[in-house]
């Protein structure tokens, strides 16, 4: 009995020290968790703060508690569902491409060829200049109607100054948010394809399936979750393009390029309208959290499933 | 082991932490506000527009102003029109202090005046003889003043004209009366129009900006016998009037003017100008000055310049100049009013003049520039032209109708920022076929007609 008692003693000693171990294990992350917190709530609640009051740069004496007036006036203004619309189809259209694109680079990536660690650098690399840059070089050295790149190279095909700017606004800056984002997916398709294991593959084949079966029935169901997962991640910093958007087309001949962060810019920069730019801010944050908790909720998932292929 | 481990583990944590918050106050004191020493050296931070002349006074700086003045830097910030606009309202609505002297027009002044953004600076212009106020161009000085009292001292001042390529014309057998109409300018830029050589008839500004596309649209408005608001407040962008005007501007883009004009604003066209891409350009005086450059433009010397060209009224450009004023929240205002009185002076622009040629000195600022003989030496194709060109403007009734505010090619409220970048992004639809005049203009009146009904 006193041998039973003790150890049930020791074994609460045992979880208590286990636990003290861990709250100290946890301490170097403080810092962090307090900057983090600082840095990304504090502007969050002043930004909430702001969307309830009249608030215009121009008029500044003016300023006073307006409650929820900015958020009716922009549900009520066309604009602001147009850029919602645009905001819609500005991020699901590139995020969809980079991820087929990048699916077939992925594929071409995962085979040994000479050279492949170069490849794999030039491929990334797109993704790792300015996105101001880089839509400058867009707009001034390929697109340009008068000394582009682009309009050189298909002028055996009949094409002459075509202004792919101002005529095919939206297709400019979904060709360039896709280039921008297609190594984003190509990085996470890569390790979905490189983390398929090896001798089931092998195994398939010595059972006569073809390529095209391996890939349908086994690749692809693998790399269901890695999908998801560029598709949420990817989607989540889509919907904020901003850099191509003011670089290239100031919000598009019209609205037409117009999406709720740059709409939301031209709120606070251009009418000074500090209370209705924040309340956009508010709308957009809120349904970035709805898409994160779903990229969550994709991530634990992908990880019990690896927990379950280790168990197999 | 066990206790090895800890202790190793709570040394580095030590060394991470004191690491961290060595790096914060490192960040913390090299930012920017930093007081005079005891040798009483200041720096004073310069926002300016990325025009040539700018570009050109920052070269000059060091030698010219820093060498005589060992107690102050200049720190210059520059950036594009529309982006210098946003960052330096934002500083002086917040009072945030970032920049001493900031490069505005004469939009901003009288709205920035009335909000106590910027100093008076009558005060510290009399009691420096050297600045000499009598020899700023009155309609300029005008613009930049309110109720008498001078708040920005002019860098440069423009209106508009039309810059055309005599050996063109006369190789067509065309000719430019001394004060053309529009009618007769879109004749001629039919005619010089070359698609087989790439080269537009003229080159007109399409770009997005209530400062780029709108300022010569405006232009052509009023002296069609258009306008925004009359003196209720009504605005009047649907009027047959307007309709006109805009119709004409947007047919001769397509008809006589360069591809991809929705991308064309004044540094576009004066490149179009100089590669022959075009042969007319409609556009600031000072455009002149650029492309009329020896040593920079090839088609230097060939060149003529007429007036604005009008419809309904005996003139028609537009009035603009780039000033700085002074913070009212800049801690260094006295260095900001030395450095102010230099930039602006005649003794730079004799200083500009000797070190990068005369052509190239900031125009359109002082009686003096023009009386000077080796300004008029280089510059003689265009600087009777400009001076005639700014005295010309009558900036409280530029068009037919009397309006209720100052300003040619733009509305001075506000709220004008906003709705000028609307109705300009409706322009560029309309100039790349995205959408018909009628249907831009008629958006356009709807942005407008709220605005004009606040300000009743």
């Amino acid at each position: 009995m006193a041998a039973i008692a003790d150890h049930g003693t020791a074994a609460a000693w045992a979880r208590a020290q286990s636990r003290r171990r861990n709250r100290l294990r946890r301490l170097p992350l403080l810092p962090a968790l307090l900057f983090t917190i600082v840095v990304t709530q504090i502007p969050f609640v002043l930004t909430i703060y702001y969307s309830l009051q009249s608030y215009n740069f121009n008029y500044p004496l003016l300023r006073h508690f307006a409650g929820l007036h900015n958020y009716t006036v922009i549900f009520s203004d066309a604009i602001f569902r147009t850029a919602l619309v645009n905001t819609v189809v500005l991020t699901l259209v590139p995020v969809l491409a980079s991820l087929l694109l990048g699916l077939g680079i992925a594929l071409l990536l995962d085979r040994k060829v000479f050279g492949r660690g170069l490849l794999r650098t030039l491929i990334v690399s797109p993704f790792l200049v300015m996105p101001a840059a880089a839509a400058l070089v867009w707009k001034f050295t390929l697109l340009d109607a008068e000394f582009g790149l682009l309009n050189w190279v298909l002028r055996p095909f009949g094409v002459h100054h075509t202004d792919w700017v101002n005529n095919h606004s939206k297709e400019t800056i979904i060709t360039v948010l896709t280039w921008q984002w297609t190594p984003f997916m190509v990085l996470i398709l890569l390790a979905g394809l490189q983390s398929q294991p090896g001798d089931v593959l092998e195994a398939a084949r010595v059972d006569g399936a073809g390529p095209w079966q391996i890939f349908r029935r086994m690749t692809l169901p693998h790399l269901r979750q890695y999908m998801e997962l560029g598709i949420v991640l990817g989607a989540i910093y889509v919907v904020q393009a901003f850099d191509a958007i003011f670089m290239i087309t100031s919000g598009g001949p019209g609205q037409q390029t117009t999406n709720v962060p740059y709409y939301l810019f031209e709120a606070a920069f251009r009418a000074f309208d500090i209370g209705r730019a924040s309340a956009m801010g508010v709308v957009v944050v809120a349904a970035t959290i709805i898409i994160a908790t779903f990229a969550l909720r994709t991530i634990s998932g992908l990880f019990s499933e690896q927990g379950m292929e280790g168990r197999l | 082991m066990h206790g090895l481990w800890i202790g190793r583990g709570r040394w580095l944590m030590a060394a991470t932490i004191a690491a961290v918050v060595v790096a914060g106050l490192a960040a913390c004191s090299s930012s920017g506000g930093s007081p005079a020493q005891a040798t009483g050296k200041q720096t004073i931070t310069v926002a300016v527009v990325n025009n040539p002349q700018m570009i050109d006074i920052q070269k000059l700086t060091p030698k010219g102003f820093e060498a005589s003045h060992p107690n102050i830097k200049v720190k210059y910030v520059t950036l594009d029109e529309n982006t210098l606009r946003d960052q330096v309202t934002k500083d002086v609505a917040a009072s945030g202090g970032q920049f001493d002297v900031v490069m505005i027009g004469p939009y901003e002044t009288p709205i920035w005046a009335k909000n106590k953004w910027i100093d008076d600076l009558s005060s510290y212009a009399s009691k420096d003889a050297a600045y000499n106020v009598s020899d700023l161009i009155k309609p300029i000085k005008d613009s930049l003043s309110v109720n008498g009292h001078l708040y920005a001292s002019p860098f440069y001042g423009e209106s508009s004209f039309l810059m055309y390529r005599k050996d063109l014309l006369a190789k067509a057998g065309l000719s430019m009366s001394a004060h053309p109409t529009w009618d007769q300018v879109a004749a001629i830029a039919k005619k010089l129009k070359n698609p087989a050589t790439g080269m537009a008839g003229i080159c007109l500004r399409g770009k997005t900006g209530w400062g780029e596309n709108l300022a010569p649209l405006d232009t052509v408005v009023n002296t069609m016998g258009g306008q925004w608001f009359d003196m209720n407040w009504n605005a009047h962008l649907t009027s047959p009037a307007f309709e006109k005007a805009t119709n004409f501007y947007v047919n001769l883009i397509k008809a006589a003017g360069e591809s991809g004009a929705g991308n064309f604003s004044f540094n576009e066209c004066a490149n179009a100008m100089e590669q022959q891409k075009a042969a007319m350009w409609y556009d600031a005086t000072v455009g002149a000055s650029v492309i009329d450059d020896p040593k920079e433009s090839p088609i230097a010397g060939k060149l003529g310049f007429a007036p604005a060209p009008v419809d309904m009224t005996p003139s028609s450009g537009w009035l603009w100049t780039w000033a700085l004023s002074i913070e009212a929240a800049s801690k260094h205002k006295a260095a900001a009013w030395t450095y102010i009185s230099w930039a602006t002076s005649k003794q730079y622009i004799d200083y500009a003049g000797q070190q990068l040629g005369w052509a190239r000195v900031p125009p359109g600022s002082r009686y003096s520039t023009y009386s000077n003989p080796n300004y008029r030496k280089a510059a003689h194709d265009f600087a009777t032209a400009t001076l005639n060109q700014i005295n010309s403007v009558n900036v409280n009734h530029p068009g037919v109708n009397p309006q209720p505010y100052a300003g040619v090619q733009y509305v001075s409220i506000p709220e004008f920022e906003d709705l000028g970048t609307k109705v300009s992004q409706e322009i560029t639809a309309a100039i790349a076929g995205q959408e018909t005049v009628a249907q831009a203009l008629s958006k356009a009146q709807g942005y407008a007609a709220p605005i004009g009904q606040s300000h009743k």
